[in-house]
């Protein structure tokens, strides 16, 4: 009873015994010097170029331009500012991220997949698919993909026709664009329909199965709903769906879609040099799961599908993901290597052109370093919080 | 634990103390000094306080003067291109040659009168303002056409004008396209970061033409471009297109447009506020100039020694001390004749008849015989 009235000395909550409070103001005067040091470089760089006599601050984001880019998702003509330049370029290379991301996850999901197939042919073809490009610098693929592949191909007049209305040659793929008639709505809203009931379905699934253990295929219900609605809309709407025909005019392809080849080689070698990667990545997800896990699964009587999807995939992610997080930020900022192709990207048309024509490189670097770090921290803390739902949660 | 924290303070007060030491003045510094008292103006760094400073300043006044600084390094520093036959190109041997690369030599060889002390920074058309603003290069002796933006905002200064040219367009014969309307929605290689790319923005536009650019980083990845057709048209300066025809496999399958576009003065840079540096790189190419106008060439030049002619004995550092008022040695004109010739000597053996360009001589003539080449007058 003694011994617990006696209570231990209150802690200090602002004395330096306290380990809270020293933690804070390590931390406090750590943000202070680094600050300190920001601040001189700036102001130094500040007074270097006044005293040089060059021109500094960002008010040439408001100049016109004056020069034109051959790709822009928006409406820029040469009296558009060097504000509107930044926007092209930053567009330019987060399209070729998004797609190349995209394409890269596919292919190597894929190739990863088949490398460990069964199939002696397809397992190789994997390995060789794998060793190829994983071991080429990415500069000289693109190279390939530019100047070997899309520079080979023929000039406007003599252009592929690989379909209808499809156009490959020398400057680009051409593509008819498709533009709506009325009943158009009809179309997109049969496929919403069928994507909303599919939602429906699959809610209704898992609860029957957690009740009552038996299972409801709404995943091929849905897809089979997702090409019956739209194609019965349709149909009965009389095909609202036109495109636009192409036509060679004078020098060049007038309407359609242009690919220009900058974009799809540089597309194309980003991904496939990525997937090379992303496969290996996977392969080894897959691998790590121990084999017991698949005996013990085949034991319940779980289908290979199910196996595949309950027991494999969802302890292979937990050690898929944090590599390819960092696959994903390298394709970011390869992209940067477009300015080699003459792609209009950000370093291309904003780091380069820009710099050139205002001179003013302090600004206009630390606006694109600014914007790349940015786009790799968003990318980083977007799967950070994928992961922390792959993570295993302890029961 | 209190140990370690005495140490950190301490730490941190000397880092505090640096700081404050070595930080440039800030802008406006002098300006406050001024107006304090004239008798602090005269001191401008009190020596008492700031040791330190006082050693950084002295350092930044003779880096300020780039022909110390030059002299004292013993070579030149020149920034010239990539490779652009005519102008600046490194032959098989690693040797530079080109009217770029001999306005260079002119500078060396009024300096040192030995035109080999020269360092050659080859640069793209990107990293060429960064390289002169930086102090990388000593002078920019590089194809660059001087404008208003480029003499304003970018913290230079051009001396002269070492060749004047125009932009224009280089086409397959095979095309059918003869003259520059025949470009209307014609695809467009070019190198980027350059002043063509506004110029045919210029141009296409005031005649509602539609065009598409292809831009790219490096000389030869245009032209490559070009050649295999990802393009109409190639556009730079003139001397330029006559330049890249060569490189090209069947230089006769294609056709310089008889249209010039712009002007384009390519002139030679220095950085802004050395005045000296400015009239000795300014001066070397007029020596060129007037030893054109004066009849001397390399091969003449001793035997012009005996003279009679006044401003010809000037002009050699014979009766004058021309050369120590540019802060040089009082033949450097000799010097820049003698290891380099005059302009017309060397426009012919790099762009003219002795050379494979053949361009002829039209703006880049003398004065005399109606061309803009005009040497001020050295007295």
């Amino acid at each position: 009873m003694v011994m617990k009235e006696q209570k231990a000395p209150r802690p200090v909550m602002f004395g330096w015994s306290n380990p809270k409070f020293r933690g804070v103001i390590y931390q406090l005067l750590v943000v202070l010097c680094l600050g300190a040091v920001i601040w001189v470089m700036a102001a130094t760089a500040v007074e270097n170029l006044h005293r040089l006599g060059i021109a500094s601050g960002f008010g040439f984001l408001n100049q016109p331009s004056g020069f034109s880019i051959i790709m822009s998702l928006i409406p820029y003509s040469e009296q558009s500012t060097y504000g509107d330049v930044f926007i092209v370029g930053l567009l330019n290379t987060l399209l070729v991220a998004v797609i190349g991301i995209v394409l890269a996850l596919i292919i190597g999901f894929t190739v990863g997949i088949a490398r460990l197939s069964g199939n002696w042919l397809v397992a190789r073809l994997a390995a060789i698919y794998v060793e190829t490009l994983r071991n080429i610098p990415l500069l000289l693929q693109l190279f390939f993909w530019y100047i070997g592949v899309l520079r080979a191909m023929p000039k406007p007049a003599a252009s592929l026709e690989p379909l209808p209305g499809f156009f490959i040659n020398n400057r680009g793929i051409v593509l008819p664009s498709p533009y709506e008639a009325s009943g158009f709505w009809w179309f997109s809203g049969a496929i919403v329909l069928a994507l909303l009931i599919g939602a429906g379905l699959r809610i209704v699934a898992h609860r029957r199965q957690k009740e009552t253990g038996q299972v409801f295929l709404w995943i091929r219900i849905s897809v089979l709903l997702l090409i019956v609605l739209p194609l019965i809309a349709f149909v009965l709407k009389g095909a609202p769906l036109h495109f636009e025909l192409v036509v060679l005019s004078g020098l060049n392809f007038k309407g359609g879609v242009h690919l220009i080849p900058e974009f799809v080689a540089l597309t194309l070698g980003l991904a496939t040099y990525t997937a090379s990667f992303i496969a290996e990545i996977v392969r080894s997800g897959i691998e790590s799961v121990a084999r017991g896990q698949r005996e013990a699964a085949q034991a319940l009587g779980l289908t290979k599908s199910q196996t595949l999807r309950h027991v494999i995939v969802p302890q292979s992610m937990r050690v898929i993901i944090p590599p390819l997080t960092s696959q994903i930020l390298n394709l970011m900022k390869n992209s940067s290597l477009a300015v080699a192709i003459g792609y209009p990207d950000l370093v291309s048309v904003f780091a380069g052109t820009v710099l050139n024509q205002t001179g003013q490189a302090v600004e206009v670097i630390a606006i694109t370093m600014a914007v790349y770090l940015v786009l790799s921290l968003i990318a980083s803390s977007f799967m950070g919080w994928f992961n922390t739902r792959y993570a295993i949660v302890e029961r | 634990m209190r140990n370690r924290f005495t140490v950190l303070i301490i730490g941190i007060l000397i880092g505090a103390a640096l700081i404050y030491f070595l930080r440039p003045n800030p802008p406006g510094w002098e300006a406050a000094q001024t107006g304090a008292s004239s008798s602090i103006v005269s001191v401008t760094t009190p020596t008492a306080t700031a040791p330190a400073a006082t050693g950084a300043a002295t350092a930044t006044a003779a880096a300020d003067s780039t022909l110390a600084a030059v002299k004292a390094r013993g070579y030149l520093k020149c920034g010239v291109s990539q490779g652009l036959p005519g102008f600046s190109n490194a032959d098989d041997k690693g040797q530079w040659a080109g009217i770029d690369v001999d306005t260079c030599r002119a500078i060396a060889a009024a300096i040192f009168g030995d035109i080999s002390k020269i360092r050659y920074s080859p640069l793209s058309a990107k990293e060429r303002f960064t390289a002169l603003q930086s102090g990388e290069i000593d002078v920019l002796t590089r194809n660059t056409t001087l404008t208003l933006t480029r003499d304003t905002s970018l913290g230079f200064d051009f001396t002269a004008v070492n060749y004047f040219d125009g932009q224009g367009f280089l086409v397959k014969k095979e095309s059918g396209i003869t003259d520059a309307a025949g470009l209307n929605g014609a695809t467009i290689c070019l190198q980027t970061g350059t002043t063509t790319e506004l110029n045919v923005a210029d141009y296409f536009r005031t005649r509602n033409m539609t065009y598409q650019i292809v831009a790219f980083d490096r000389n030869d990845e245009t032209l490559s471009a070009y050649e295999q057709g990802r393009c109409d048209a190639l556009t730079t300066d003139a001397s330029g297109l006559y330049a890249e025809r060569l490189e090209l496999k069947d230089p006769s399958a294609h056709i310089i447009l008889p249209e010039l576009i712009s002007k384009e003065p390519l002139a030679v840079a220095v950085r802004q506020g050395d005045d000296q540096w400015e009239d000795v790189v300014r001066w070397s190419f007029y020596a060129m100039l007037d030893a054109e106008e004066f009849g001397l060439t390399s091969a003449n030049v001793d035997d012009a020694k005996s003279t009679p002619s006044p401003e010809v004995r000037r002009f050699l550092g014979l009766d004058s001390n021309f050369g120590s008022m540019l802060g040089l040695s009082n033949d450097w004109a000799y010097n820049v004749v003698k290891l380099v010739g005059n302009y017309g000597e060397i426009f012919e053996r790099n762009v003219g008849k002795e050379s494979q360009l053949g361009i002829p001589r039209g703006l880049n003539a003398q004065w005399k015989r109606g061309g803009l080449m005009y040497g001020m007058p050295i007295r």
